[in-house]
């Protein structure tokens, strides 16, 4: 009785709009985006499977009773069994186990392309969009240049060129993502561009970085947020596109995509070598589509 | 997937004429740097290969005097800027190099592989438009209901599957276990040469030669990976058509069409539906261009003869100037489409004129 007596207090707090102080404020702002996010299932369930992603990824040599990288030709290509539960690779490998530490392969390189992508295509896009003038065309003909290129293609051209291996793949697929950012960070831009806050704080003496550090990026940040999640997804299907070419990383490391390419070849005789990391990889890329939508859903309205 | 912005804001009608000619040179202007900025990309590329150029030319056994002279032949003794002009001048004479591979003119192989992945990108795309475009009108006008939520997960699903992996699954089950198609390739091995080839598009060359045989073959051939691509570009449109339809329903000429009686189907396919098909073209553009990616990895699990199965297995050999062929090839697709359906936008919509 005590216990939900002082959650429902807590929910009262987070709920009541007489704030008290800037940080019960922003609170509550999170609090109903948690709420609105918990009446869309679909949306739940995404970041549900994107929570579950994290934490495989991080109790990765927990969770896997086998180790991922130990060969053992005498069980090669067994199928799933109450010991193998994924059944075993080529090289006698646990399927399951590798599966496990690949959540840490696609974890790793979508974070790694989300963290370098975001400041970039940020001060590009909002720069071009505060600025004006000359500086906008300049930076955004070299955003439409990237964007005419399908983004696979280029990135297996900028992979070719740098040899294969995950940071290189890293790189490339980080080269195809940012122009969409740009694009959208100059639109949100231009809208708050003569707002009398910006107005306000130029005649006060504020800098170009102070004004998009301070006052542009807070109010760009939801919909930036959004695009991020959405094209998560499909960095997450870039890299195993990637990895089924091998271009991504390299054996022994496990990576869905090239799992699923090296499985091809006793496609016949062991199905579940393709089809587990392909499921694995469809279920995580769809988790990331369904938590963009329904962040873009809490966030935006008018999408609806 | 990318997209690029095309609509504009209404130019006044008085001064039509001088703005006309205005934004055709701008548009010109537009595509003049783009193309150049991608050439740019590919030259930055073929420079970034860790492996020596003149290596690659005369092999790792021969003498320094043979390597300086080849060096100064491929100039790569002079500035980087002229080494672009004299790679600029090269490419706008087609001359994209020679294969390693195929130990052919690189623009020789693209002119024989590259119908094929057109046929299949066609064909996938009017599966694509044909299925997605009815989902998507449909799921608007019964937004809501589980018309509507199907179409989402269905569209959500086309967006978040493998495409490499589906093509995969689709061979195990319909080759493996049905029988239903093919294992890869573009037509079987006893119907080769029996088409006379004048467009190179095998399906209307055998139609053309009434070799319906081999036309049936083909047919078999391209089904599954046109029908899988399809599917990725009937998601996409499927989602855009719902957004644009759902944005006609809710103006108010809908409410007075309403009003005065018109039944339901006339109004969707008659009213909403006329507006928005300048839109749809725009989008259908932008799927046509992302297929181009889709095809690199379905053609290489069906062993398609195309531009990807190309690409990849240029790509496996290190064959660069293979590589940076195909790639220009498909940017500058990318970019004659968009502007294709940037010409035809303004075309057809007086307000964009």
């Amino acid at each position: 009785m005590a216990k939900s007596g002082t959650f429902s207090n807590l929910h009262d707090w987070l709920i009541s709009e007489e704030f008290t102080s800037a940080r019960q404020a922003r609170l509550h702002s999170i609090y109903l985006a948690w709420l609105s996010l918990l009446a869309n299932p679909l949306a739940f369930a995404g970041f549900a499977v994107v929570f579950l992603l994290v934490v495989v990824a991080a109790l990765a040599p927990v969770i896997a009773f086998h180790d991922p990288f130990t060969q053992d030709f005498a069980i090669a290509l067994q199928a799933p069994s109450s010991v193998h539960w994924f059944g075993t690779d080529e090289f006698g490998r646990d399927v399951f186990s590798r599966l496990i530490y690949g959540a840490r392969t696609t974890l790793y390189i979508t974070i790694l392309v989300t963290v370098i992508v975001a400041p970039i295509g940020f001060v590009i896009g909002a720069t071009a969009g505060y600025l004006g003038g000359w500086v906008d065309v300049v930076l955004m003909r070299i955003t439409d240049i990237f964007l005419s290129f399908p983004s696979l293609v280029l990135a297996l051209a900028f992979s070719a060129a740098l040899g294969p291996g995950i940071e290189n793949a890293v790189i490339a697929i980080a080269l195809t993502v940012w122009p969409p950012i740009a694009r959208l960070a100059r639109a949100e831009t231009l809208t708050f561009r003569h707002a009398d806050f910006v107005i306000a704080a130029e005649l006060q003496g504020a800098g170009t970085g102070r004004i998009l550090l301070r006052h542009i990026v807070p109010l760009c940040a939801p919909s930036i947020i959004v695009r991020l999640t959405l094209n998560m997804s499909s960095i997450i299907l870039t890299a195993a596109g990637l990895g089924f070419l091998g271009l991504g990383a390299q054996p022994p490391m496990a990576e869905w995509g090239a799992m699923a390419a090296s499985g091809r070849q006793y496609l016949l005789d062991a199905w579940w070598l393709t089809t587990v990391p392909g499921i694995a990889i469809l279920t995580v890329s769809l988790a990331f589509n369904l938590l963009g939508d329904g962040l873009r859903d809490i966030m935006d309205p008018r999408n609806g | 997937m990318s997209i690029i912005q095309t609509s504009e804001t209404s130019a006044p009608r008085k001064s039509a004429l001088p703005k006309a000619a205005g934004k055709v040179v701008t548009s010109f202007v537009v595509i003049l740097t783009t193309l150049l900025g991608l050439m740019m990309i590919t030259f930055t590329v073929g420079r970034m290969v860790p492996a020596d150029p003149v290596i690659a030319v005369i092999g790792d056994q021969a003498d320094q005097a043979t390597y300086d002279r080849v060096y100064k032949e491929m100039g790569l003794d002079r500035p980087i800027y002229v080494q672009f002009a004299g790679y600029l001048s090269d490419v706008v004479h087609l001359d994209f190099g020679q294969s390693i591979i195929t130990k052919q003119p690189v623009s020789k192989d693209l002119a024989r592989v590259f119908p094929a992945t057109i046929e299949l990108a066609t064909l996938a795309t009017i599966i694509g438009a044909g299925l997605g475009i009815p989902l998507g009108v449909i799921a608007a006008v019964r937004k809501g209901t589980w018309v509507d939520h199907v179409a989402r997960v269905v569209g959500l699903l086309g967006y978040s599957t493998p495409i490499f992996w589906l093509g995969t699954i689709v061979i195990l089950v319909f080759y493996a276990y049905l029988g239903a198609i093919p294992p890869g390739g573009r037509i079987y091995l006893y119907d080769e040469g029996i088409v006379q080839a004048r467009t190179n598009f095998i399906l209307i060359d055998s139609a053309l030669g009434g070799h319906w045989d081999v036309f049936r073959s083909a047919l078999h051939h391209i089904i599954a990976p046109a029908v899988i691509l399809g599917y990725a570009s009937m998601a996409y449109l499927s989602r855009m058509t719902r957004s644009f339809m759902l944005e006609q329903m809710r103006q108010e000429y809908i409410l007075t069409a309403r009003a005065k009686g018109l039944g339901q189907r006339p109004i969707v396919w008659r009213h909403a539906f006329r507006n928005i098909r300048v839109q749809l073209l725009t989008v259908i553009a932008l799927a046509y261009c992302g297929l181009l990616d889709g095809t690199v990895l379905i053609e290489t699990v069906f062993a398609w003869p195309g531009l990807g199965s190309y690409l990849t297995s240029a790509l496996f050999f290190a064959d660069m100037n293979a590589v940076l062929g195909s790639v220009l090839l498909i940017g500058i697709i990318s970019i004659a489409i968009n502007l294709l359906s940037d010409i035809v936008y303004r075309f057809i919509d007086p307000r964009t004129r």
